[in-house]
């Protein structure tokens, strides 16, 4: 409702403002910026400072409104322990708003409910009030700043400067956040764990007793056989991924006309847009079953879980990020190199082989680098597909578990936020995140680096 | 892809209506002009025509090109030269939408038959392109991508003969032997395209086919170019396509000067530069359009 009223008085502005100063510039004043530009201005008066009070207000107000009902209670309420006095608001709310209140017979809590919702309710009235007048009082200074010293042009331009800034900081500063919550979790874990322990250590089991006297109390937590499941797994899937994606790359960037082209590629391209999850049950209810099946009629041992099941079906879900990539620096390769050997008499696949792929190779190996750390980070699949049982083995027939598989088990569920084994997905998160970032780093440094040699 | 794929509608004189379609105009510019044909002809090109898709680019040419002998193909932009030019050692078959009706003949045998292996003729008949398109691989690899290709060597020593003969021989060998295994980008524009003439000599080809070699290089580098080309043409037969119409008179023996896809005319490069026959090659060359 609040929000409406802002933004009818913001165009209002708008018109207004546009309007007076058209009036000015044609009555003969020399204006500064044009007409439009004291529209903006005018409109960002307006809208701005009452966006600001609003936002302060509605972010303060339920901590007075806390503070406020917490005076009308008695000193005993009001030495409760902090857990206990919140549910005692709660209640209080509860019952302000016609909810469910199991004190809907005591008096004190009653008044302070009554209180609570008269507070809220003058609030809201000044809050509106507040609003309006601040928008008011842009409007009008707005207004009254529109003549020929007004920079508009100027001053819209770095306002818009100022949002764009706002709005990228938000990203980066989210991402940072994130970091350093994973960090700082990171470092509690290693208060608790060695970091030895955990990087060189070579039995994971997480399960932490909760008395003391229970078997395996202690916890182990090894992170080597996970990291190395990690490892064998987009081994596999880069083995699937690498070689198919590549040639199909080559296919259609070289061979198909364009028609196919046409065709193809996108077909290729929705397989990435296939939900991981699907893959996931893909791989465990489809593939799984088949590879064991194919293993016990030759005489292997294959778990029902098996690294190779998931490897494949991540594989195949990276191949259109290889060939994708692949395909655009393929393409990107100048005509006159293909044109220069072609002239030289080498047939088409001797050009690919031998002039094509090398100049294109930084940006392959690039786009490469990429997929592994798709690869690494990828959950659902092998939550569904690679099982739990952290062995440490190259085995790719028996059942392996990966980083983002153990942080899934860690943290699904109801768990304590101050034990090793919860820590120790911070700990894991912490260090997948290092690895793709430094893979991240590596791949879009060489695809760049290859761009800057034919541009 | 060509740039010629599109053959501009341009208006040739200011009293030519614009409703006319090329083809009355082609068919309005009459027949060549001068002797198209020479005695014992290396390459020989009868009656033809050119089309990407449903356009024309080439109407009914006729040309012979000779031994030991560089002619020069002149016309403004779009006239065709570069499409004839890729005609000539089949660079043209890359390029879908392109066909070629007609004979083109290296040493009297059709090129165009189903005889002819088009990767075989692009041995015989090599190209340099218009910007330098030297390999990302060193000097020496650049050079030796060709022999290699085609099993020119029977060891690492012929290998390295070929390459420092190639290299010498296009005048640049002086100037990178101590660093043949840099990488072939790292050198300046006109070494670049001398390097891409080394690269096509060193596969021993009889014909060389020049696409405007020296329109991205500065005058000196052009100069060490126009140098080399009259030198090569001791033991080659050479085609250069060019914009310069100085460098055309420079470099060649014979000049042909192509319209809207037309061969107008062609004959020796002093008549034509002195005494043209044809009034559009007149127009050309005294720079009324063009």
């Amino acid at each position: 409702m609040l929000f409406l009223v802002i933004f009818i008085l913001t165009a209002i502005a708008y018109v207004l403002g546009r309007s007076r100063a058209a009036t000015l510039r044609k009555n003969g004043t020399l204006m500064h910026s044009l007409p439009r530009y004291y529209g903006y201005l005018t409109a960002i008066y307006t809208a701005l400072p009452a966006l600001i009070v609003l936002i302060i207000w509605s972010v303060a107000e339920p901590t007075i409104l806390k503070k406020s009902t917490m005076g009308t209670l008695s000193a005993e309420v009001q030495s409760l322990p902090e857990g206990e006095r919140n549910l005692v608001l709660n209640d209080i709310k509860n019952l302000a708003t016609g909810g469910i209140s199991q004190s809907a017979n005591d008096s004190v809590r009653t008044a302070a409910a009554a209180h609570y919702a008269e507070t809220r309710d003058r609030s809201r009235l000044l809050k509106s009030i507040a609003v309006i007048l601040t928008a008011l009082a842009g409007f009008f200074y707005g207004l009254k700043k529109i003549h020929s010293n007004t920079r508009a042009r100027v001053a819209v331009e770095r306002a818009i400067m100022i949002a764009l800034i706002g709005c990228s900081c938000i990203a980066i500063f989210t991402t940072l956040g994130i970091v350093l919550s994973v960090l700082f979790e990171s470092l509690r874990f290693f208060n608790k764990v060695p970091f030895t322990e955990f990087a060189f250590g070579l039995h994971w089991s997480p399960q932490t007793s909760i008395r003391a006297d229970q078997v395996g109390s202690s916890g182990s937590f090894g992170a080597v056989p996970i990291f190395a499941g990690t490892l064998l797994i987009s081994a596999i899937a880069m083995l699937v991924a690498v070689p198919f994606g590549l040639m199909s790359a080559i296919y259609l960037a070289e061979y198909a006309s364009s028609t196919v082209r046409a065709w193809a590629k996108p077909l290729l391209e929705i397989l990435a847009g296939i939900p991981t999850v699907v893959y996931g049950f893909f791989a465990a209810l489809t593939v799984a079953p088949l590879i064991r099946n194919v293993g016990e009629s030759i005489g292997l041992d294959v778990a029902s879980e098996s690294a190779l099941a998931a490897g494949l079906v991540m594989g195949i879900m990276i191949i259109p990020f290889v060939s994708s990539l692949s395909d655009d620096v393929i393409t990107a390769v100048p005509q006159a190199m293909r044109d220069g050997s072609l002239g030289l008499g080498a047939t088409k696949s001797e050009t690919i082989k031998k002039v094509v792929i090398p100049a294109a190779l930084p940006g392959i190996v690039g786009g490469i680098l990429l997929a592994v750390s798709r690869a690494i980070g990828e959950t659902m699949i092998v939550v569904m597909a690679a099982g739990l049982a952290a062995n440490l083995t190259i085995n790719p027939l028996e059942a392996v578990t990966t980083v983002t598989v153990q942080i899934v088990t860690l943290l699904t569920g109801d768990q304590a936020f101050d034990s090793p084994k919860t820590l120790a997905a911070f700990a894991l998160g912490l260090m997948l995140f290092v690895t793709t970032l430094i893979l991240n780093v590596i791949a879009l440094r060489t695809v760049r680096k290859y761009r800057e040699q034919y541009d | 892809m060509s740039k010629e794929n599109n053959v501009p509608a341009l208006d040739l004189e200011p009293d030519t209506p614009t409703e006319q379609t090329i083809e009355e105009i082609v068919a309005s510019l009459g027949d060549t002009v001068g002797e198209t044909r020479v005695d014992n002809p290396k390459m020989s090109v009868s009656n033809v025509d050119v089309f990407y898709a449903e356009k024309q680019a080439i109407f009914g040419v006729d040309l012979d090109i000779a031994n030991n002998e560089v002619i020069s193909m002149i016309g403004p932009s779009g006239c065709g030269k570069s499409t004839l030019l890729r005609c000539l050692n089949r660079m043209n078959d890359t390029i879908p939408i392109c066909r070629v009706t007609g004979e083109i003949t290296l040493d009297g045998e059709g090129i165009y038959s189903k005889e002819t292996d088009p990767v075989l003729l692009r041995a015989r008949v090599g190209m340099v392109f218009q910007k330098p398109n030297p390999f990302p691989k060193s000097i020496y690899e650049n050079v030796a991508y060709g022999p290699r290709l085609h099993g020119l060597n029977r060891n690492k020593a012929d290998l390295d003969d070929i390459v420092v003969n190639s290299l010498r021989k296009a005048g640049i060998y002086e100037e990178v032997k101590n660093r043949l295994d840099d990488a072939g980008t790292s050198l300046s524009g006109g070494q670049q395209q001398r390097l891409c003439i080394a690269r096509t000599i060193a596969c021993s080809p009889e014909v060389i086919l020049m696409d405007e070699p020296c329109s991205a290089l500065d005058p000196i580098a052009t100069a060490k170019i126009e140098e080399l080309i009259d030198e090569l043409r001791e033991n080659y037969a050479i085609a250069i396509v060019t914009h310069s119409m100085q460098q055309a008179a420079r470099v060649s023996q014979r000049t042909a000067y192509f319209h809207l896809g037309k061969l107008v005319e062609v004959g020796d490069t002093d008549t034509i530069f002195t005494n043209p026959r044809h009034e559009l090659t007149e127009n050309y060359i005294t720079g009324r359009f063009g």
